[in-house]
């Protein structure tokens, strides 16, 4: 055989042999295909929907009715007036709004031409455009129709992109950009660091000592922490500075919970760190266990509510999807802790379960 | 320089530098054909630098050196297919088996299927591995891998092999056998080149050279330079030669 | 010193499994407050996995063992206090300069360097010109130094240095002998594995190990006056062939080389040693080694570690 065939065959055999790198590279671009076929959408489905109908009557119920058909529509609450709506949008109860004038029907019926105002929640990337192109679809929909009965209705749909006028997309993708390299630096780098101790030998001198798990642990991350701390105020800073992103609800709030969201990347991290004894698998798996779900199943950059229902159910438990969702609020909808005490609940909560697995998980012995 | 067809490894004014740091210094010294070579010297004396040069991983700054007839500055990929090479830390693939390991390296260094398949057969029937063609490297105990990697490092029947630490950790009985596989080769006409720290080796060795920063110190039978500074082991002779510049050291 | 007993460590019926191998295979031995004692063998005897357990790192599958009165399973925290530790590869942080490593390993065990210093005074003085070096650039003899000073900056009761000779050359292996033998003056419990068996004969007590199981623990000189056999070095000036020659000989039991001579034994341990030597003599002078000399001589550890260790392992 020659040399080089012989090379080749090697490696094949290398690579047949290391069962645990094999399992990867074959079922993680299977895994990939499905997570981004199902999660790269960029159409929108059961938005959720407020209808504002101050005088119901035959056109608008027969519109409603036509909003309430389709898939692409949700239709969460029907409104006597408008007072209500912004705190719908602000809790993220409702993503869009169709309102009615008040005298949509009177007009209609006298053959002048009626406003609909479309109000769509534009703090989500690509479903501001997309809710609104639907609105107007079924508006447009009820006025073909009654021009094919002979009839002649004209609607003047006015479109309101709340939270984000001027769809910059910037502002869309800073809140999850945040996310992302707090993710990068509590988890990736904290599995490494902890892994590199235990290559070097260094981590049984450690553990022989005095010190305990939790000083160790604490010890490690306490200049990662001040790191991401320091990372988040840059971005924000440039954020604010260059792409001019709003940031319209309270600095301090947003900070605290970044903190919060450090420590959750950093327990992750931890864990990460305590089941492999080499750095490069440390890093492997921090990339697929934090920094894959934090781009493709926060909500970062693809919309969840597009995501067929088990990718939607396993965001629930990405941490990153919580805090996309807090930092979204604070910057562009302006909103605090009256409208976001669920989701910084939830992400206290997994805070305290993976800080606690993770002192768990670091052991006091080597085994 | 003429070209001595006698002389294993010709070594004259090899001089190695890193920046303002002379690794190698003018070592000058020959290797017999067929002689058992100890190449000794404390870490960082450069004796890992020298090697390196003499096997064709590294150029000289100055000096010449010719291996098995090569010249190391224009001849380098000659003089990798000419020589066997053994280390502590490069040896066998663990997760290849024996025959897959042997079949590897004669690949490597172009020997025909037939060729591999004799050889792979008395070789294993001299170490007593024929029943374990099968088994993973990894499985076998340390002794029986570096016992295996040495009749590999001799598959394509090198005219000189380079040995780097080859009984490192190894127990004294396997370490006896692998020097008597060192033994054998040499008597068939094979040229060993074996560095160690075990000072007892050095014992073993037609001649032996010890570098301390950078130069050889001492060159010679190992009969003839314990009579000549007047100790009774290698080992004194070694402390005797690096304590002048062991504060110096590191 | 808080210990109350004389006894610094005791082992019984240590046992401890990885996969299919059997790192320590059943090992009970005593050692002595102010002892140097010398665990000596191979690599994958075990020294490390029952360092390790000594230490508190790992937990034994069976036995039990105290080391200062205190159990390794379940006194933890309170032993890690006294023992001072040097791991195999001599861990220290590279990218740390020479004195960031020491005043770390200090302030973990809260003490400080300056505290301490008369301890590792006689060593650092070799490291203090390289005080800012970088750990990493270090040569393996100054290493090995700095690891030492690392692991007995806290004023340990005991030390624990697991092959700390290992891959350094040999003057600096001498140095460092001889820094324990200061230590141990002073009254400090000290714990070396070593592969090499010359360094056996610096301890006061050594353990000779393979495989997981004990081969012998005794003095170095009374182990190798152990070896039971009347032992002869044989030399002449064709090595290799006085080697196979020797070893066709009808009577030859054991036959090793050892340095410039052969280690020879007799099978017949009955005769007496003057009568082994004229036998061989007169086989080998017919086979051509007119110039043979055959001595008699004291065994080493060596000769009797390998008498005790048996075949090498099976390669399968």
């Amino acid at each position: 055989m020659s040399a080089f065939a012989g090379l080749l065959r090697k490696e094949w055999l290398h690579i047949l042999r290391d069962r645990r790198t094999l399992l990867v590279v074959i079922f993680m671009p299977i895994l990939q295909v499905v997570l981004f076929g199902y999660a790269i959408r960029t159409d929108v489905s059961a938005i959720r929907l407020a209808i504002v109908d101050p005088s119901p009557d035959a056109s608008t119920i027969e519109l409603r009715s036509r909003f309430g058909a389709t898939d692409a529509f949700r239709i969460v609450s029907v409104l006597p007036n408008a007072g209500t709506l912004d705190r719908l949008f602000a809790s993220g109860a409702v993503q869009e709004a169709v309102v009615f004038d008040a005298d949509f029907a009177n007009r209609l019926a006298r053959g002048l031409p009626a406003r609909i105002l479309i109000v769509a929640d534009a703090s989500e990337p690509n479903s501001g455009s997309a809710m609104e192109s639907y609105a107007l679809g079924v508006i447009q929909g009820y006025e073909r129709d009654i021009a094919v009965k002979g009839g002649a209705v004209r609607i003047i749909p006015e479109a309101r992109m709340r939270f984000n006028p001027t769809r910059a997309s910037s502002n869309l993708f800073v809140p999850g950009l945040i996310a992302f390299v707090l993710t990068i630096i509590s988890a990736l780098m904290t599995a490494i660091s902890l892994t590199r101790e235990k290559e070097t030998g260094t981590m049984e001198i450690l553990l022989v000592s005095p010190l305990r798990p939790i000083q160790i642990i604490v010890g490690k991350v306490l200049a990662y922490l001040v790191i991401g701390f320091v990372s988040v105020l840059l971005v924000v800073a440039e954020a604010r500075l260059i792409f001019a992103v709003p940031l319209r609800g309270s600095l301090l709030l947003l900070l605290a919970e970044g903190v919060l969201f450090i420590l959750t990347s950093l327990s992750l991290g931890i864990l990460i760190s305590s089941r492999t004894s080499s750095q490069r698998v440390a890093m492997i798996g921090a990339l697929a266990g934090t920094m894959l779900p934090t781009i493709l199943l926060s909500g970062f950059i693809f919309p969840i509510e597009s995501m067929p229902w088990p990718l939607r159910f396993i965001s629930n438990i990405v941490p990153a999807k919580w805090f996309v969702l807090i930092a979204r609020g604070i910057m562009l909808k302006g909103v605090g802790l009256e409208y976001l005490w669920p989701q910084t609940l939830i992400l206290f909560a997994m805070t305290i379960v993976l800080v606690a697995a993770a002192t768990r998980s670091f052991r006091v012995r080597l085994a | 320089m003429t070209a001595s067809p006698n002389e294993a490894v010709e070594a004259r004014e090899l001089t190695r530098r890193f920046g303002s740091f002379t690794a190698v210094d003018h070592i000058t010294f020959d290797v017999h054909v067929g002689e058992v070579f100890g190449f000794l010297g404390a870490n960082g004396a450069g004796k890992t630098t020298a090697i390196r040069i003499l096997t064709g991983l590294l150029s000289p700054t100055s000096g010449t050196a010719r291996v098995a007839g090569h010249d190391v500055y224009t001849e380098s990929e000659w003089i990798k297919r000419r020589i066997g090479y053994m280390s502590q830390k490069f040896s066998l693939y663990e997760d290849l088996t024996v025959a897959e390991n042997i079949r590897l390296y004669g690949g490597i260094y172009d020997l025909s299927r037939d060729t591999i398949r004799e050889r792979m057969a008395s070789m294993l029937e001299r170490l007593g591995l024929a029943h374990a063609a099968r088994t993973q490297v990894r499985a076998l105990p340390l002794g029986w891998r570096q016992k295996l990697a040495f009749s590999v490092a001799l598959l394509h029947e090198p005219s000189i092999v380079f040995l780097d630490e080859p009984t490192s950790g190894v127990d004294p009985i396997t370490r006896r056998q692998f020097w008597e596989l060192i033994y054998e080769s040499a008597a068939r006409g094979t040229t060993v080149f074996v560095t160690t720290h075990y000072m007892d080796e050095a014992e073993y060795c037609d001649r032996i050279s010890i570098m301390v920063a950078g130069r050889i110190e001492a060159l010679g039978t190992p009969a003839e330079l314990k009579q000549q500074f007047g100790v009774a082991t290698i080992d004194e002779l070694f402390v005797r030669l690096a304590r002048p510049t062991a504060g110096a050291a590191g | 010193m808080t210990t109350s007993s004389s006894t610094a460590v005791r082992i019984d019926g240590l046992v401890k499994a990885f996969d299919t191998t059997i790192a320590v295979d059943n090992v009970s031995l005593d050692i002595a407050t102010g002892e140097l004692f010398g665990f000596i063998g191979p690599d994958g005897a075990g020294k490390t996995t029952l360092f390790r357990i000594l230490v508190t790192l790992l937990l034994p599958d069976a036995g039990h063992a105290t080391v200062l009165g205190r159990d390794v399973t379940t006194e933890i925290w309170d032993l890690r206090r006294r023992v001072g530790y040097m791991p195999g590869r001599f861990s220290l942080y590279p990218d740390l300069s020479v004195e960031e490593n020491l005043r770390f390993f200090a302030s973990v065990f809260g003490a400080s360097v300056e505290a301490q210093y008369d301890l590792i005074a006689p060593i650092y003085d070799q490291l203090a010109p390289f005080k800012d070096r970088r750990a990493g650039a270090l040569s393996g003899g100054m290493k090995q130094k700095l690891a030492l000073c690392c692991a007995l900056v806290h004023r340990p009761e005991i030390l624990f240095l697991d092959e700390p000779t290992t891959g350094v050359d040999a003057v600096s292996r001498r140095e460092f002998w001889e820094l324990l033998d200061r230590l141990k003056a002073s009254g400090l419990t000290i714990v070396v594995s070593t592969p090499y068996m010359d360094e056996a004969d610096r301890c006061g007590r050594v353990a000779l190990m393979q495989r997981g199981r004990l081969l012998g623990v005794d003095a170095p000189a009374r182990i190798a006056a152990s070896f039971g056999r009347p032992l002869f070095t044989v030399s002449a000036g064709e090595r290799y062939p006085l080697l196979l020659a020797t070893r066709e000989y009808r009577n030859a039991a054991t036959v090793f080389p050892f340095g410039d001579v052969l280690h020879f034994t007799d099978r017949r341990d009955q005769l007496r040693p003057e009568q082994i030597a004229s036998e061989l003599r007169e086989y080998l002078r017919e086979r051509g080694f007119g110039d043979v000399v055959i001595t008699a001589a004291a065994p080493t550890i060596e000769d009797t570690f390998m008498a005790r260790m048996g075949e090498p392992e099976r390669a399968a």
